[in-house]
């Protein structure tokens, strides 16, 4: 008989034990549970509701209750289902689908009660303006837009809301034939409301004009250049900071730097 | 019928009002009703009085979102409702995953699960307090509404106006996880939206009366119970169930053969 008695378990070991083990569950699952979250919001190539605030404010701010989507009367926001990779609970829209038709009276804004989207940022005059909303800005494929081929369509053009502003037509001569013209789609970003009624429109299988998100789509010159024969892009560089490198020959000034002969012998 | 009545009168009435709230939802996204219009986490009465979540809005708070004062109005109605008709109120007579752990634990007295597997929970119910404050807390890091993001409740209420998606997983999820590996898992143990009502209501007005003196100590409330710690006082005095953990679902005020419980409001000045 080798049997070796057990003690039993110490109150304080006991506690111990269930510390760690609370503990140690806490922290598989809040990392799983941050994990998936951090998965979840991740997508960026939304397009949202008019008046919508910055995405990661828009994010924290929406309270996913779709008063938004029952408002628009023609269907065209959804609110983005589990499985479908978009933060859950979101408003958006597919213009290809069915793109924003700019109602003058907005019913999607003032309905939201957490101002995620934004009354304020849609006034003009203190009136509701929808021509002011920024769901994103549209963007021309040249390579699969055949009006840039040489082929006559401005469907895109004459479906614009803001006709002649947001897309404007630039007539150049089509070299090949001589005695063409192509009549080619230019989006003019400041006026685009990103409302896709070109996207919806096009008559490209898979649409040569199409919205994406602004911060998706446009690249940011910097502070770095301006526009000198531009007065008001100065406004733009009003809060830059200067910062200065030194290196070895920036050490002194560049007229002692080309005078120093000394590495020439 | 009358004996059927009596059994299962609160039962009908929860399912009713669970179904039928769903039914307003769906009828104002589909048909354009105004009585019910948005969702549980944020609704309109009637187009004009707003009502919203109020742990969701805590979890907004805490992401570092900017509350409106239309959202805070909702929160307040919210909150005074709950306030008086018990905070899991919402759970038993509101939440639709109520309908999925009901059934679950209905298939489980039945087919005998709960039998084989003995007393023995391998979870404790104040895991729902910690889940609460790990929601907060990854709010916080994030910068979401953390719980909203994986909330089954939020997403079949969002199903039913909106479009399901992948949802009905989630569903099969707790109704599973329920049925075979923690008696009342979700909504007794996990669910931090019950937490924070438990929360809320160990201040509400609407409780459930025991006598004792009526008490025929037959144990049927505590086995129908779905939070039976909440009924500790049976067969020792009568008191009110004050734990903010009853949901008010008043099964046990239905299966009770002897009327020894039933609804009353809350001495609020203690003798």
């Amino acid at each position: 008989m080798n049997e070796t008695k057990r003690e039993p378990i110490s109150d304080r070991r006991k506690f111990i034990l269930n510390m760690a083990r609370g503990v140690g569950l806490a922290t598989m699952g809040g990392f799983v549970w941050s994990a998936h979250v951090n998965e979840a919001k991740a997508s960026s190539l939304l397009l949202r509701p008019p008046g919508a605030i910055k995405e990661s404010d828009f994010l924290k701010t929406c309270i996913k209750c779709g008063l938004c989507v029952v408002a628009c009367p023609y269907n065209t926001l959804f609110l983005a289902k589990a499985g479908e990779n978009k933060p859950i609970g979101t408003p958006y829209f597919t213009p290809r689908e069915m793109p924003c038709y700019m109602c003058p009276t907005i019913p999607c804004v003032p309905v939201c009660p957490t101002g995620a989207l934004d009354e304020e940022s849609l006034l003009t005059n203190q009136k509701l303006d929808i021509n002011r909303a920024d769901m994103g800005v549209a963007i021309v494929d040249s390579n699969s837009c055949i009006a840039f081929w040489g082929i006559q369509c401005d469907a895109c053009y004459r479906a614009c809301p803001l006709l002649g502003k947001a897309i404007t037509i630039e007539y150049s001569k089509n070299e090949r034939t001589g005695k063409h013209a192509y009549l080619k789609p230019v989006v003019q970003i400041d006026s685009c409301t990103g409302c896709g009624m070109c996207e919806k429109a096009c008559v490209t299988e898979k649409a040569a004009i199409f919205v994406l998100p602004r911060e998706v789509a446009l690249g940011r010159a910097g502070d770095h250049y301006i526009k000198g024969w531009d007065k008001e892009d100065e406004k733009r560089v009003k809060n830059a900071t200067s910062k200065t490198t030194t290196t070895e020959i920036s050490k002194k000034s560049a007229v002692d730097s080309l005078n120093d002969t000394k590495e020439l012998y | 019928m009358m004996t059927l009545w009596k059994n299962y009168r609160y039962l009908l009435l929860r399912r009713i009002t669970q179904i039928g709230l769903m039914f307003l939802y769906f009828g104002a996204n589909v048909w354009g009703w105004n009585i019910l219009v948005g969702n549980l986490s944020s609704s309109k009465i009637f187009g004009l009085i707003p009502m919203s979540d109020p742990y969701a809005t805590l979890q907004m708070f805490f992401a570092g979102a900017v509350l409106s004062a239309d959202l805070l109005l909702g929160v307040a109605i919210a909150t005074l409702f709950y306030l008086v008709v018990g905070g899991r109120a919402f759970c038993s007579w509101v939440c639709p995953i109520n309908l999925i752990t009901d059934t679950a634990g209905y298939v489980r007295r039945k087919v005998g699960i709960d039998r084989s597997q003995g007393f023995r929970q391998p979870a404790s119910r104040q895991l729902r307090y910690w889940v609460l404050a790990m929601s907060l807390v990854i709010s916080t890091l994030m910068g979401v509404a953390a719980f909203e993001f994986i909330s089954p409740v939020s997403m079949v209420y969002r199903g039913i106006a909106f479009g399901l998606g992948f949802g009905w997983a989630a569903m099969l999820v707790i109704f599973l996880f329920d049925l075979f590996v923690l008696k009342d898992g979700w909504c007794g143990h996990v669910c931090p939206l019950g937490g924070f009502y438990s929360l809320l209501g160990s201040f509400s007005l609407l409780r459930v009366l025991y006598n004792q003196e009526k008490c025929t100590l037959c144990m049927k409330c505590k086995t129908v119970c779905p939070e039976h710690q909440v009924l500790h006082m049976i067969g020792k005095e009568s008191l009110s169930v004050t734990s903010g953990e009853c949901t008010n679902c008043a099964r046990c005020i239905e299966v009770c053969e002897d009327d020894a419980l039933g609804f009353s409001i809350r001495k609020l000045v203690k003798r």
